[in-house]
């Protein structure tokens, strides 16, 4: 028996997501009293691979193939399923973003598995098993029970704290076989954004809604996020409109974050747009309008104009980070 | 080429969850039930795509596993421009449940696309979509940005973590779609509500499949502790709040 996490990485590097996947990992073998096996697909080197022990892997299997240089849903869930079934694992963790929510349920029919998504915490209960996971869009969270032998969970992001525990791991390099015919998907080309903070990796987000008025007043706020050193984000107007890159809409139907730090400047906080933030640790709310629903979600707040408050937090962020 | 879009039906999205006597299921007066937003662009994505001669998509099929109180939401999406609609006659248990069912119908229809949504608005599972297509044996994608039809071939952009991946896969296939399938969800004109009365609807029985999770409690998200405000006239308090207190810069 053993509790089996996927580690997808990046042009071989993990992300902190990765440890958090395998900090959530060791504490659950902990409760079920087996151990964590880390299964990383395509090319990672020694260090990186160590790393995985830190957290917690006791054992690591680095699975290779030229086939497997891009994501192919068919043929990652073969790999994935091939190992579970050889490591004899009972519960099997991926991240819940988009690489595990494809391979998530793929897995869950070949290995007859039931699939907690998007569980934020250790279950609550063994026997029967039961996640707690988001539902109803973060209005409602539910206790899901899986009575299947294997066990699929895809744990949400930055739900859970990074634990040190330093083991020592063997790793194990195989070479799987992959038949050609069974890889589908042709990627014909990558665009990957350059530079900036990842709005699905920051810890602090800063947002902006339609009562930023214009495109051209975004100065104020992008120099907040850089002195943070924190994501850019926005409402789905404010994309719609063409103000801002698609890929920085939040909610409902746009990303779903769970930052440490969530700062909503002229947003009203419409029930569709909380539904991607609600998971934030702090929401700070800088509005207009005293009644605006945003304070009700939201820790800290100012009530005032953006563009007189935003350059003042700008100043004064600098200040305290010299 | 004939695709099918899979529509789950759900609270509207300003709906405020109330729960259910015992705790294991919403309380449902007064709930209006929509078409999941997600489905809702998938099946726009589809229509554009069939009211283009070039991509040679003929027929546009709508699938959903529920009860006959669900078929106003299926009539919506005929009004909205669906050729037709498939439904198969059962509750929605759990995930497993709704692919088996679905996967069915794949086994008794033929389609070259299928679409589902990244999510269900009230599920949240991202789970349905890519069970169908192990159940079917056919390939998938998930986050689905962009969809078109390039010489018959089906050209897809999947979204990455920090970017976005442009890529081929042959037909059959099923696309988990996901924000930028679809501008705005095409309403419904007068015209197609009166159409969509005479649009088929065929009904299927469901074949036997055992759920394998159950949610057997609910809970309403903590509330979150009263907001503290710090006047407009000294911002910098905020960030010395945030510092010395939340502990988040
Ligand atoms: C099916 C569906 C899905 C949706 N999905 C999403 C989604 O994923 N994400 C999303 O964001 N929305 C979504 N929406 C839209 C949502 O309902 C709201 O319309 C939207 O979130 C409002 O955006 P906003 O807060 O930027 O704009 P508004 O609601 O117009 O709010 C602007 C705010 O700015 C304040 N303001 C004005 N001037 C200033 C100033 N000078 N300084 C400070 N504050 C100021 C105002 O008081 C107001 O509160 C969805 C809607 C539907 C129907
Ligand atoms: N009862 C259902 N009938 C048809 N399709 C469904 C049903 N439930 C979910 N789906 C499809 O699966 C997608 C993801 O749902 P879920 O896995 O519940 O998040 C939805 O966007 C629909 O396309």
């Amino acid at each position: 028996m053993s509790v089996l996490v996927y580690t997808e990485n990046w042009d071989g590097k993990f992300k902190k997501l990765t440890f958090e996947l395998i900090s959530y990992a060791h504490a659950l073998a902990g409760m079920m009293n087996t151990s964590v096996t880390a299964l990383s697909i395509g090319k990672t080197d020694e260090e990186e691979l160590k790393q995985l022990a830190r957290y917690g892997a006791q054992k690591i299997i680095s699975a290779e193939n030229e086939l497997l240089s891009s994501l192919d849903n068919q043929a990652y869930t073969g790999v994935i399923a091939g190992i579970a079934q050889s490591e004899n694992a009972e519960v099997i963790i991926l991240s819940n973003n988009n690489a595990g929510k494809a391979l998530a349920p793929r897995l869950a029919v070949r290995l007859k598995a039931g699939v907690g998504p998007g569980v934020s915490r250790l279950p609550l209960n063994l026997s029967p098993f039961t996640v707690y996971r988001r539902a109803y869009s973060g209005n409602a969270f539910a206790h899901l029970v899986i009575r299947s032998d294997v066990k699929i969970i895809t744990l949400a992001q930055n739900s859970f704290e990074l634990t040190e525990v330093n083991a020592t791991a063997a790793i194990e390099r195989v070479n799987v076989a992959v038949d050609p015919s069974s890889v589908k998907t042709t990627v014909k080309e990558v665009k990957k954004q350059s530079g900036k903070v990842l709005l699905t990796d920051a810890d602090i987000v800063v947002s902006g809604g339609r009562g930023m008025k214009s495109p051209d007043n975004w100065g104020p706020l992008t120099e907040l996020a850089e002195a943070l050193g924190g994501a850019t984000a926005c409402s789905r107007p404010v994309s719609d409109e063409g103000w801002r890159p698609h890929e920085e809409h939040t909610g409902q139907t746009g990303k779903i974050i769970a930052p440490n730090l969530y700062i909503a400047v002229g947003i009203s906080g419409a029930t569709q747009h909380l539904a991607g933030i609600s998971a934030s640790k702090y929401i700070v709310a800088i509005n207009s309008d005293k009644d605006a629903p945003i304070f009700e979600a939201a820790q800290y707040g100012i009530v005032g104009d953006a563009m007189k408050i935003l350059p003042q937090l700008v100043t004064a962020v600098r200040e305290i980070k010299k | 080429m004939k695709i099918l879009v899979c529509i789950s039906n759900v609270p509207d999205t300003t709906t405020k969850i109330r729960l259910a006597e015992g705790n294991a299921s919403i309380d449902t007066t007064g709930i209006q039930w929509v078409i999941n937003p997600w489905d809702e662009l998938s099946l726009t994505r589809a229509l554009e795509l069939r009211d283009d001669p070039a991509s040679g998509v003929k027929t546009v099929t709508v699938a959903h596993v529920g009860p006959a109180s669900s078929e106003p939401t299926i009539r919506k999406a005929l009004a909205i421009g669906a050729d037709d609609a498939i439904r198969v006659n059962a509750e929605s248990p759990d995930a497993w449940y709704v692919a088996t069912q679905l996967a069915e119908v794949l086994k008794k229809e033929q389609f070259d696309i299928i679409m589902c949504g990244i999510e269900s608005s009230d599920y949240n599972g991202s789970v349905v979509g890519g069970m169908v297509a192990e159940l079917a044996g056919i390939p998938s994608v998930s986050a689905v940005s962009s969809l078109s039809i390039e010489g018959g071939i089906p050209l897809i952009t999947r979204e990455i973590d920090g970017g976005k991946e442009i890529l081929t896969v042959g037909a059959p296939l099923l696309a988990v779609v996901q924000k930028g399938i679809a501008k705005e969800p095409r309403i419904a004109a007068m015209r197609g509500i009166m159409m969509a009365r005479t649009k088929p609807i065929k009904v299927y029985e469901p074949v036997p499949a055992e759920p394998l999770t159950e949610i057997v409690a609910l809970e309403k998200p903590a509330p979150r502790s009263a907001c503290k405000m710090v006047d407009a006239s000294e911002p910098a308090k905020l960030i010395d709040l945030l510092r010395d207190e939340a502990k988040v810069i």
